[in-house]
């Protein structure tokens, strides 16, 4: 590996995007700086983003929430002329080797889908201004926005060219929000993907793919207005300050990353990452006053960030790694009281913003492509939002009884309410709720364990870990586990996992990672778009992509 | 037997496409047309409207006699589709399709491509009517006046053909970019024309000059690219277009050359000698020299824009799909393809202005610019003929090819007119010495005094030294209607 890619960024250093406070109202502008490309070999002309445009964009999101929660509408929009954004630059892709291909999508679309969860979750609703070209990536952009307005000055227009230009997908949502979320005939849509050039005008608020086409002399004064009538329409708690989310305290070695509580250990010939997530070290605050003091401080905020942070790095700079084990070390009761102080707290705008991040958090869990497992061993806390890996990972083992020498606090579960809604899964359900489908009663039968202490006979019976093994059994299981684990096809394991991760009901963001990245990823695959003749390769040379015309 | 050399007048629209059994397309044009009506109406000025104009009129596509002159009012002007004859067994000239028959049709692959271009191309005629919509209020002569709205009509003309294009093979969508041609207008906030340089305004006589030398060239040299077009309508469209295209360059190559030679006569008769005597000789009534090399540098510049980036996928999809080629295409030794071929473009590395080679195919709007500047320098050297013959030491340049442009390498970087990069310091103290000032403007502007007796001109421009059609210099070319 040649760099490291970060995703910590300071917005004093953004290069692509200037945001604009103007009371409830921030204008996001994206205006790239065509020379800062994460990598050689490629510039970013007419606002074409790259993972590290994406890596700033993600992170104006996310200040947005805890360090901005007086906005109520976000308004995105080009601070180039005649382009709103060109989508994801070509040159990068067809350079992209493609495993980095696959997680540029992956972290695109959820930084897209974080648009969406920052309405539902709390208010901030995301509309986007378009003026000029709008195209591809630059329209999923837009799609992730509540609200779409688009300039008719009889040229502006949205498209996804990506089918007749390049051979591969709209695949940053925008196949599936075009049918789910904008709700556009199918048919329409066929037109609208085929067709390079895109839609404009009233016709496009016709097809649905946009709200509202606006003459161009009035636009900017209607976009305004638009935002300001969203703000006052808002019903988000006004809040006058945020917290400042400080920079992660972390350093990074050959063999790991450390953070304040989380720890990543590398393995590399076992090919195998272990994060341990050491649980708070102090009592919780006693009321949200104190909380919000104490701001990005407070263990249960650090401690999501310092985790997804983790997950980010190992899914982009340690492929070779495809096993990652959770632990966690630390007292059950402590966590149970920290996530406490934000569940009975619900209506405070940070205690709301905290939950509803480790609920991303533990999204991006799921989604990662590695195989994940659980070891509760003695003297760990999977308690409340840590109970949940325990369900996001595809196997857990338990310590069962003691361990001759070993004198930590015994093995326990403690379930929370918290475990019963408050950090659902892409498809909508609760982890508990996707682990149970077969038996939804079982869940209920949970519902009165909350609090308690579970030990690994128990929590085996109740079906909460794969399997508790004693001090006799303990080892060799384990290990057998990771080595056969470690021997098995890494693609059939991303595929298996994946398909067994996800059961039960479709929504857009399972359709999204589920169909839309899987055709995507099966395309990027495919000589006819990454063959040296494929499109994506020949893309700006003026020669076509040949195709190798036999239907699979 | 069709006759498609003679225009037929058989339909409201003249045309040498056999119109009039081509109901569907006939009546699709009849719909547009008196948006097009309307359109002009509202553009030049009412007495102009009303005003009989010796114009010519297109009545063959005949090399040898395809116009004929007469007085018209222009809203009476017969605008009609016109192709140049076709080619029997014409072959596509270049690119992966290259020696297959032209296409007749469109085809489906390449169908948003054609459409692109041609709404390109199309949307740039009447950009530029926009832009001279005023001009004949002050126009320095009848005759003067009558080459503008020859100017006028014709791109209405090229509007036309571009329109018909449109109407006749690109389904409804080209319906619709056919009405949207009418829709956008040059300098509009609403919906302004597609192409900077077409929303520049034109506010003096001296300025549209320029822009029938410099910016119609452009137009010129895209024309010649498309005739190379492997679409056969389009090819042969184009290449009647450029009959007409060089009486526009004949009016900018002269109207400058006429401005230059009152400016020496009268720095002659006045005996001076120094062209940079600039007060002195603009109390005579005329432009500096130094001013009308000023108006050349911004007029080149923003035609030189009007080519686009120096490395261009859409220009080498283009050429490649054998949709577009290059200037004399036929006359260029190689294999037409260019899969293998380099090359050599400007760029910026470290500060320096260098040239790299880069595969031909995505070069070939660098190579119809290089071409372009080739083709501009003649009229160049021509103005500087007059001016060595009168003894006035002075020589019109043009400038680098990195001075003062938005768009390409060099739009991120101030040069000057010598090709050497300077600091944005620099560029700011010294642009008035290379650009024309709101003084400069505000000067021409005062010359701009109309001038409407027949073989009369303005003190800033000399009569031209043959009369259209080979009237006399006293010749009525435009009898204005005076409400």
């Amino acid at each position: 590996m040649t760099k490291r890619i970060d995703f910590q960024v300071d917005p004093e250093t953004y290069r692509h995007w200037k945001v604009e406070y103007d009371g409830p109202v921030a204008n996001l502008y994206m205006d790239v700086d065509e020379k800062g490309g994460l990598f050689d070999g490629y510039e970013l002309k007419l606002n074409s983003y790259d993972l590290g445009v994406d890596i700033e964009l993600a992170d104006v999101v996310q200040r947005m929430r805890f360090e901005h929660p007086e906005v109520k509408v976000v308004v995105m929009r080009s601070a180039k002329d005649k382009v709103f954004c060109a989508g994801a630059n070509i040159r990068m892709l067809g350079g992209a080797a493609h495993a980095h291909k696959v997680n540029f999508c992956k972290f695109t679309n959820e930084t897209r889908n974080t648009f969406e969860a920052a309405k539902a979750d709390s208010g901030q609703n995301y509309i986007a201004a378009v003026r000029g070209a709008c195209a591809g990536g630059g329209y999923e952009l837009a799609l992730a926005c509540n609200h779409i307005m688009l300039t008719d000055d009889s040229t502006s227009s949205v498209a996804l060219p990506e089918v007749p230009l390049l051979a591969v997908l709209p695949g940053t949502g925008g196949l599936t929000r075009v049918t789910d979320k904008r709700k556009v005939r199918r048919d329409l849509a066929d037109v609208f993907c085929s067709v390079e050039e895109g839609v404009k005008g009233k016709r496009a608020v016709d097809w649905r793919l946009v709200d509202e086409a606006i003459p161009n002399s009035k636009f900017d004064e209607a976009v305004v207005e638009r935002a300001r009538e969203f703000a006052a329409a808002s019903d988000k708690p006004d809040v006058t300050h945020g917290i400042a989310l400080t920079p992660l305290s972390r350093s990074f070695s050959d063999d790991g990353v450390s953070y304040s509580t989380v720890e990543v250990a590398i393995d590399r010939d076992a090919r195998r990452a272990t994060i341990t997530i050491k649980g708070p070290g102090e009592d919780a605050p006693a009321d949200m006053e104190a909380f919000t003091a104490k701001g990005a401080d407070n263990w249960i905020l650090r401690c999501a960030r310092e985790l997804d942070d983790a997950i980010l790095h190992l899914r982009s700079n340690e492929d070779e790694l495809g096993l990652i084990e959770f632990q966690t070390q630390g007292d059950p009761e402590v966590v149970i009281a920290h996530e406490a102080l934000m569940l009975g707290n619900k209506q405070h705008w940070l205690a709301n913003e905290v939950l509803a991040y480790w609920k991303r958090v533990l999204k991006r869990v799921d989604m990662t492509s590695r195989s994940l497992v659980a070891i509760v061993e003695h003297g760990s806390c999977f308690a409340g939002p840590l109970a949940e890996l325990l369900w996001a990972v595809d196997r857990s083992y338990m310590m069962l009884e003691e361990f001759e020498g070993d004198n930590r606090n015994m093995a326990t579960i403690t379930l929370s309410d918290g475990n019963f809604g408050q950090y659902p899964m892409g498809n909508d359900l609760s982890r508990l709720e996707t682990r149970f489908l077969g038996a939804p009663e079982t869940v209920e039968t949970l519902k009165p364990h909350a609090g308690r202490a579970l030990e690994a006979g128990e929590a085996e019976e109740l079906g909460l870990v794969t399997y508790a093994y004693d001090d006799i059994d303990w080892e060799d299981e384990v290990r057998l586990f990771m080595e056969e684990r470690a021997s098995f096809s890494p693609d059939a394991m991303t595929g298996m996992e994946a398909n067994l991760r996800f059961a039960g009901p479709e929504t857009m963001e399972t359709r999204i990672f589920g169909r839309l990245t899987a055709w995507q990823n099966w395309i990027f695959q495919r000589p006819n778009a990454v063959g040296p003749e494929g499109a994506l390769q020949r893309y700006g040379t003026g020669v076509r992509g040949e195709y190798n015309m036999q239907r699979v | 037997m069709l006759d498609l050399i003679n225009v037929s007048y058989d339909t409201q629209i003249p045309n040498n496409v056999n119109l009039s059994s081509d109901k569907k397309v006939l009546k699709a044009l009849e719909k547009w047309h008196p948006g097009y009506i309307n359109w002009w109406n509202d553009l030049i000025p009412q007495n102009f409207q009303e005003s009989m104009v010796y114009l010519r009129t297109a009545v063959s596509v005949d090399p040898k006699g395809w116009a004929k002159f007469d007085y018209v009012k222009m809203p009476e002007y017969r605008w009609g589709v016109l192709l140049a004859p076709a080619v029997e067994d014409r072959k596509i000239p270049m690119g992966e399709h290259l020696g297959e028959p032209a296409w007749q049709e469109v085809p489906g692959e390449y169908r948003n491509m054609l459409k692109r271009l041609i709404v390109i191309q199309g949307d740039t005629e009447p950009g530029s009517v926009e832009q001279q919509r005023f001009l004949g209020l002050t126009a320095p002569s009848l005759y003067d006046m009558r080459n503008l709205f020859q100017v006028n009509v014709e791109e209405g003309r090229h509007l036309w053909a571009m329109v018909y294009l449109l109407q006749k093979y690109f389904g409804r969508d080209g319906r619709e970019e056919a009405d949207d041609l009418l829709v956008r207008s040059s300098g509009s906030d609403e919906a302004p024309r597609m192409l900077g340089a077409f929303n520049e305004e034109t506010p003096d006589w001296l300025s549209f000059f320029m822009f029938t030398y410099f910016t119609d060239r452009d137009g010129k040299m895209q024309l010649e690219s498309l005739a190379q077009s492997g679409f056969d309508p389009l090819s042969r469209t184009c290449r009647f277009m450029l009959t007409e295209e060089a009486h526009h360059m004949f009016v900018g190559e002269t109207g400058v050359g006429r401005t230059i030679q009152a400016t020496l006569d009268a720095m002659n008769k006045a005996g001076i000698t120094d062209p940079y005597d600039i007060n002195k000789i603009r109390d005579l009534g005329v432009i500096d020299l130094p001013t009308i090399q000023k108006k050349l540098n911004l007029h080149y510049t923003l035609s030189l824009d009007l080519f686009g980036q120096e490395v261009s996928t859409n220009a080498a999809n283009a050429f490649n799909s054998g949709i577009k080629g290059r200037y004399m295409e036929q006359r260029i030794d190689d294999d037409h393809k260019l899969q293998n071929d380099t090359y050599a473009v400007t760029s910026i590395k470290d500060g320096k202005i260098l040239t790299e080679d880069v595969p031909a195919l995505t070069a070939i709007n660098m190579r119809l610019r290089d071409d372009y500047v080739r083709d501009a320098a003649g009229g160049v050297g021509r103005w500087n003929k007059m001016i060595a013959k009168s003894g006035v030491e002075f020589e019109l340049k043009l400038p680098h090819e990195g001075f003062h442009r938005q768009i390409g390498v060099f739009s991120s970087v101030a040069v000057d007119p010598d090709g050497n990069i300077i600091s944005a310091d620099e560029w700011r103290n010294r642009k008035d010495d290379w650009l024309p000032t709101k003084a400069d403007g505000d000067y021409i502007q005062s010359l701009m005094v109309p001038c409407f007796e027949p073989g009369k001109y303005a003190s800033w421009i000399a009569a031209p030294k043959v009369g259209i059609d080979n009237k006399p210099g006293d010749f009525e070319y435009v009898k204005l209607h005076m409400a």
